[in-house]
């Protein structure tokens, strides 16, 4: 029998993957990839409660299909951004991208 | 029209802002325009309000008119609101027409200096401060105007600001009435503190319940506040600036310096009669010192050479008289003092303006003599300000300095001493002004030379104000004629309103007889001092250089104004100047500064180490985001 | 079950409708039109804008809910849409000539601006988390393109990648704490969640969600440790846009954190206001100790950004009426302030924004010399500026909380800012111009913006007690 338990475990863990992902990757499409992780652990948490603490309601499952209309239009964006810096600079690592700073 | 006094202080502002943002694209023409039709415009509204006062019934005679609520904090608020009454009316009109009437004689007066437009939006703020203060109806405005007034006064006197000795004129004038508001700034926190409010109507209805007669506090409170008015009003011992001030333009000297700024602590006494009447100890240190500054300065305008000098000890004088008069709980007669003062001293020093003017720019009175025929005008002008101050019958002087005479005589707060001085006094001023009169238009001409071919007479701009000023001094004194001469007192009467609870209307003794011989007395007085001067100056000039030298003792002391400023010089100002410099080598640089650098250099310090916290990396940024959230999270589960 | 009908009640959201409908139009003539007759897509821009302003002051005094109590329209939001509106009117006022001068003067420039506009108005307004996390989202996605609006700028690029990434981690974070609050409490609306945290068990979901939820808004108003992004974005970002960053967005994650933090967290008060409080002292510290040793000018303000964040916290922390209206009205005066002071920055260019190029400012540009001093006065906090009483108010809130220790922190950072923004004077003052370039006319409507601009920072110094009251009657109230 799954649980909600299991949901919020594995919500939990997706979560954390992402986070690691944004501090450890390099690539700017990685770190992009790594949000929408953390994204979509937020989404299962929303199915999830949505599922077992109010069946009737689907305030949950409805907030989740906004969050992934937006993560799309996110990557749009980000996409778009990611090319300009490619144009640019030759390369999208985050971290030779650095004129700002101090 | 009284919905709309905002209008007389708001139509100077306006001219000030135009003046000062526009003036020079406007040109010279434009802005004098501007100048003095804002003030006309005032003095318009003023006396359509006071038109309308006097509309009602004397007792109904009072209206607050609340523009908007400024702050309010909790139970604490202020209101930029007006109160318009008997008192601020006579105030508004003074100081808008007499405003008015110099910023007529300016626009010929300053036509040729470069800082015309400056001039003119400073004198255009001055007099809405001015108005400021005579209207609020709470302390808190009277206190902005208050220091609008002064900070008018110093940018004015160090007008001419390349000169060294206008540019220190203007600080002695800005330091010495500081130490009088920071008496006043106290006095009104006192006044809060004990009230919780700062109206006037609040305060003046609840301090007789509030405040036992006589205590400590009461007395604390209104002698701080006639600190404030001491420095304002160039009393006795805060006075050493005002003949200095008379490095300033002459229309500025005879606007600020004599007609209105001065009388402000005239003005502050009579608007709180309320709290002054419940002090007696206070009230008779004013009267006190306002009879003590009278006789004081007039006797050093004895034998002052500088024209204007004269006319600022003359001020100095008077409004002694004026505080007199409050002290002996007459107010009515220090507020009718104020307003015939007015009018015949801005004209003596409008006429001091012109004699200048027209001997490019000397004051000393030994190279003056025979100015009769050059500048008729002027002369028929300041004869009439003579007359006026000196107290002949029927001039306006007259009736204001002899009903504060009888005042001092008959009141319960008064007393034979007072009188006596205030007659003196009165002899003294005579004379004074009569040496004045005669050195500078009769006797024979001691001017100089090269100076002679260009004495000319005043533009029209410059003697119409004179003129109106000069028959002002003449008759403005008959809206108060005493009932001992048949008169129906009309100004005391507007006044009474507001000063009903005033002990002049009771308790006074009523003996018309005590009170013509008293007025016999003082013309006797005055005219033995004009005939003195005469003699002096007009028929043995020898004479009192004889006298100079025989006396060379009391000469030279009076000569050295009593050698105050030397005395502030060695006593006060070179101790604190030896203790600033202490504080500022031992404490300041060595220890407060220290601390204050040090910190600004260890800050400093941090700031360049901590900036490098920001790298620019991204996950740099983004672990601090997560660290933070960590920290976040962890409180909220470990508590 | 049963089908509800829709309940819309398009009045209430027609300032959002007229913001929406102009951005759609200027985004439909910006390919129709062509060479100089796309100048009057900015008119067109803030033409709308200030529709939109009437209309939000028509629906003054009103409360009502809609959309299946999802937006609500009372005076809090209505403050705050005249903030966000007044400062999108100023940033379009002073771009125009901007646009023209950095050859980037394109249509969908202004479309996503009022895009923003329309998201950050949809915050404000919004009774349910759901509609916060899109209204911050639509504003978010917008400001992200808009920071890299100079693409032929290297640093522009930058500025955008930098906010895009760290702002879509914090949206990660928002999100999961959203998620998490509606685990605890079986609902994302805020008037639920304040019934839920009224009752007497609050599980450790709740918290771990509140948590997250701050961390999320952190981002957005620029709190210590989360404003890391704040000052590498305001310097790359193109100049009018830095001024809107610094001014809409921060508002509108304030008006996020008062409505969630003190209205539906308003009951657990004790519980999460030692965190505001630590935020706060960091806030205003970092921001300030930083920017005494900056010499680019937007990078400046931007540290001083994060330290007025701070200083509203201070009101937060301090809570109750006072609080929430003294936030309200250091917002509004902030934004006057601050976007007077960009408008300058603005007028002199992206090439000179060292502290060395503003050297005799004065002599060259006495208007601009005189009204940027007023706004740096106005910025430390010095009378008759609004400035002034904005941390008056702010203050003053904090000590009749009794959180006189924090109200003392405060005003020792103000002393502390002054050197910074002195020293902006100073140099404009004091110096000698360094180069001869040719005096340029200030443009008409970026003129119009700063007297916009000097008026708002003068009328609330002078006169704060309508603004103020105004506040005071647009405080929520509990339901």
């Amino acid at each position: 029998m799954i649980t909600l338990n299991h949901y919020l475990a594995l919500a939990s863990i997706l979560f954390c993957i992402g986070i690691y992902g944004v501090l450890t990757r390099r690539n700017a499409i990685s770190v992009l990839m790594s949000i929408e992780l953390m994204f979509n652990a937020a989404n299962i948490n929303f199915i999830a409660f949505s599922k077992f603490i109010t069946p009737v309601f689907l305030t949950g499952q409805v907030f989740a299909v906004f969050v992934i209309t937006i993560a799309a239009a996110e990557a749009t964006v980000a996409l778009a951004i990611v090319i300009l810096i490619y144009r640019h600079h030759k390369e999208i690592n985050v971290d030779k991208i650095n004129f700002l700073k101090w | 029209m009284i919905d709309y006094c905002w209008l007389v202080p708001f139509l100077p502002l306006l001219g000030f802002l135009l003046n000062g943002l526009l003036g020079k694209k406007i040109g010279k023409k434009l802005a004098g325009w501007v100048g003095c039709g804002s003030v006309f415009f005032s003095f318009l509204v003023a006396l359509k309000i006071f038109s309308e006062l006097l509309s009602y019934p004397a007792s109904e005679r009072f209206f607050q008119k609340t523009l908007f609520t400024w702050v309010v904090s909790g139970n604490f608020n202020i209101n930029i609101g007006f109160q318009i009454d008997p008192l601020s009316t006579v105030m508004m009109l003074v100081v808008s027409g007499v405003g008015f009437v110099i910023h007529l004689y300016s626009v010929g007066y300053m036509g040729k200096d470069p800082g015309y437009f400056r001039y003119f939006s400073f004198l255009n703020l001055f007099v809405f401060s001015m108005l400021t203060l005579v209207m609020a109806d709470n302390f808190l405005l009277l206190y902005l105007g208050w220091e609008g007034v002064g900070l008018c006064s110093y940018l004015l006197i160090g007008f001419w600001y390349e000169k060294r000795s206008a540019a220190d004129a203007g600080k002695k004038a800005f330091i010495t009435t500081r130490i009088g508001d920071l008496g006043f700034a106290l006095g009104i926190i006192l006044l809060f503190w004990t009230f919780g409010n700062l109206n006037y109507t609040q305060v003046f209805s609840q301090a007789p319940s509030v405040l036992s007669h006589g205590g400590a506090l009461i007395t604390a409170i209104t002698l701080l506040l006639f600190l404030g008015a001491v420095g304002k009003s160039a009393q006795i011992p805060l006075y050493v600036w005002l003949p200095d001030a008379m490095e300033g333009p002459s229309p500025v000297s005879a606007l600020i310096h004599a007609a209105t700024m001065v009388t402000a602590g005239v003005y502050v006494v009579a608007r709180c009669h309320v709290l002054y009447e419940l002090a007696p100890l206070s009230m008779g240190i004013v009267a006190v010192i306002g009879a003590a500054t009278a006789i004081y300065a007039a006797s050093i305008a004895l034998v002052q050479n500088d024209i204007k000098r004269i006319l600022a000890y003359s001020t100095i004088s008077q409004l002694g008289y004026m505080f007199l008069a409050c002290g002996v709980g007459a107010f009515a007669c220090g507020i009718f003092h104020l307003f015939t003062h007015a009018f015949f001293k801005a004209l003596l020093f409008l006429g001091a303006g012109a004699v200048m003017h027209a001997l490019s720019g000397e004051l000393d009175l030994r190279k003056m003599g025979d100015l009769k025929k050059y500048l008729p005008v002027t002369f028929w002008c300041f004869l009439a300000g003579v007359l006026a101050i000196s107290g002949i019958p029927f001039f306006s002087g007259f009736f204001s300095k002899d009903e504060i005479l009888w005042k001092a005589f008959s009141s319960p707060h008064g007393g034979f001493l007072l009188w006596l001085i205030g007659f003196i006094t009165a002899g003294m001023t005579a004379f004074y002004m009569f040496r004045l009169f005669c050195s500078i238009f009769l006797g024979k001409s001691r001017v100089e030379e090269e100076v002679k071919p260009h004495i000319h007479e005043a533009p029209k701009s410059m003697t119409i104000p004179m003129i109106v000023l000069a028959i002002l001094s003449v008759i403005g004194g008959w809206i108060g004629i005493p009932h001992v001469l048949g008169g129906k007192e009309h100004f005391g009467k507007f006044l009474s309103v507001v000063f009903e609870k005033g002990p002049e209307t009771h308790g006074i003794i009523h003996s018309a007889k005590a009170e013509s011989l008293l007025m016999i007395l003082s013309v006797l007085v005055v005219l033995i001092g004009i005939a003195v001067a005469y003699l002096f100056y007009i028929s043995r000039p020898q004479l009192p250089k004889n006298l100079a030298e025989k006396y060379k003792g009391p000469y030279k002391v009076l000569l050295n104004k009593y050698y105050v400023d030397e005395f502030y010089n060695k006593a006060i100002v070179g101790p604190f100047i030896n203790l600033a410099l202490w504080f500022w080598k031992f404490i300041d640089v060595a220890i407060i500064d220290g601390f204050a650098n040090g910190s600004a250099y260890i800050l400093g310090w941090i700031s360049g180490v901590a900036r490098k916290v920001q790298t620019g990396y991204v996950r740099n940024y983004a672990l601090s985001l997560l660290l933070g959230a960590v920290v976040i999270l962890a409180y909220f589960v470990l508590r | 079950m049963s089908w509800l009908t829709p309940d819309i009640n398009f009045k209430i959201i027609s300032p959002e409708l007229i913001i929406l409908i102009v951005a759609l139009l200027v985004l439909i003539l910006e390919p129709l039109l062509k060479g100089r007759s796309k100048n009057i897509l900015p008119h067109i821009s803030w033409i709308g804008v200030a529709l939109a302003l009437v209309s939000v002051i028509t629906l003054w005094n009103r409360e009502e809910l809609g959309f299946n109590q999802m937006f609500i329209l009372d005076n809090f939001s209505c403050f705050f849409k005249i903030i966000f509106l007044s400062g999108t009117l100023l940033v379009i006022l002073s771009s125009i000539s901007y646009l023209k001068e950095e050859k980037i003067f394109h249509g969908e420039y202004f479309s996503l601006i009022l895009f923003a506009t329309f998201g950050m108005m949809l915050m404000a307004s919004s009774l349910n988390l759901i509609v916060i996390f899109l209204g911050l989202e639509i504003m978010s996605l917008c400001l992200y393109i808009l920071a890299g609006f100079r693409r032929y700028d290297l640093k522009s690029n930058e500025s955008s990648m930098k906010y895009f990434l760290i702002g879509a981690f914090a949206s990660g974070f928002l999100l999961y704490g959203i998620a998490m609050l509606y685990g605890a409490t079986n609902s994302t609306n805020l008037k639920e969640i304040l019934i839920f945290t009224q009752g007497f068990e609050n599980p450790l979901f709740l918290f771990i969600g509140l948590g997250l939820i701050l961390v999320g808004l952190g981002f957005k108003i620029a709190s210590f440790p989360f404003h890391m992004w704040v000052p590498d974005v305001y310097e790359g970002a193109p100049t009018p846009i830095t001024a809107f960053i610094s001014s809409g967005p921060k508002a509108a994650g304030f008006s996020a954190l008062l409505r969630i933090l003190l209205f539906a967290f308003g009951s657990l008060h004790i519980d999460w206001s030692f965190v505001l409080w630590i935020l706060a002292v960091l806030t205003m510290s970092f921001g300030n100790v930083i920017a005494l040793s900056q010499t680019n000018i937007k990078r400046l303000l931007a540290y001083s950004s994060i330290a007025h964040a701070g200083y509203v916290l201070v009101a937060l922390v301090a809570g109750g009426d006072s609080g929430i209206s003294s936030a309200m009205f250091y917002l509004l005066a902030y934004t006057f302030m601050n976007i007077g002071a960009f408008i300058i920055i603005i007028f002199l260019g992206e090439k000179k924004v060292n502290l060395d190029d503003y050297s005799g400012l004065v002599t060259k540009y006495p208007i601009l010399g005189i009204t940027l001093a007023l706004f740096m006065f106005s910025l430390a906090g010095f009378p008759p500026t609004s400035g002034f009483m904005a941390k008056f108010y702010v203050f003053s809130s904090a000590i009749k909380s009794g959180y006189t220790g924090l109200a003392i922190i405060g005003v020792l950072n103000s002393f502390v800012s002054v050197y910074y923004y002195l020293r902006v004077v100073v140099i404009m003052f004091m110096r000698a111009p360094v180069d001869e370039v040719q005096k340029v006319p200030i443009p008409f409507f970026l003129g119009l913006a700063l007297l916009f601009s000097v008026w708002g920072t003068l009328h609330l110094g002078i006169l704060p007690q309508s603004f103020l009251t105004l506040a005071q009657n647009s405080i929520f109230s509990p339901f």
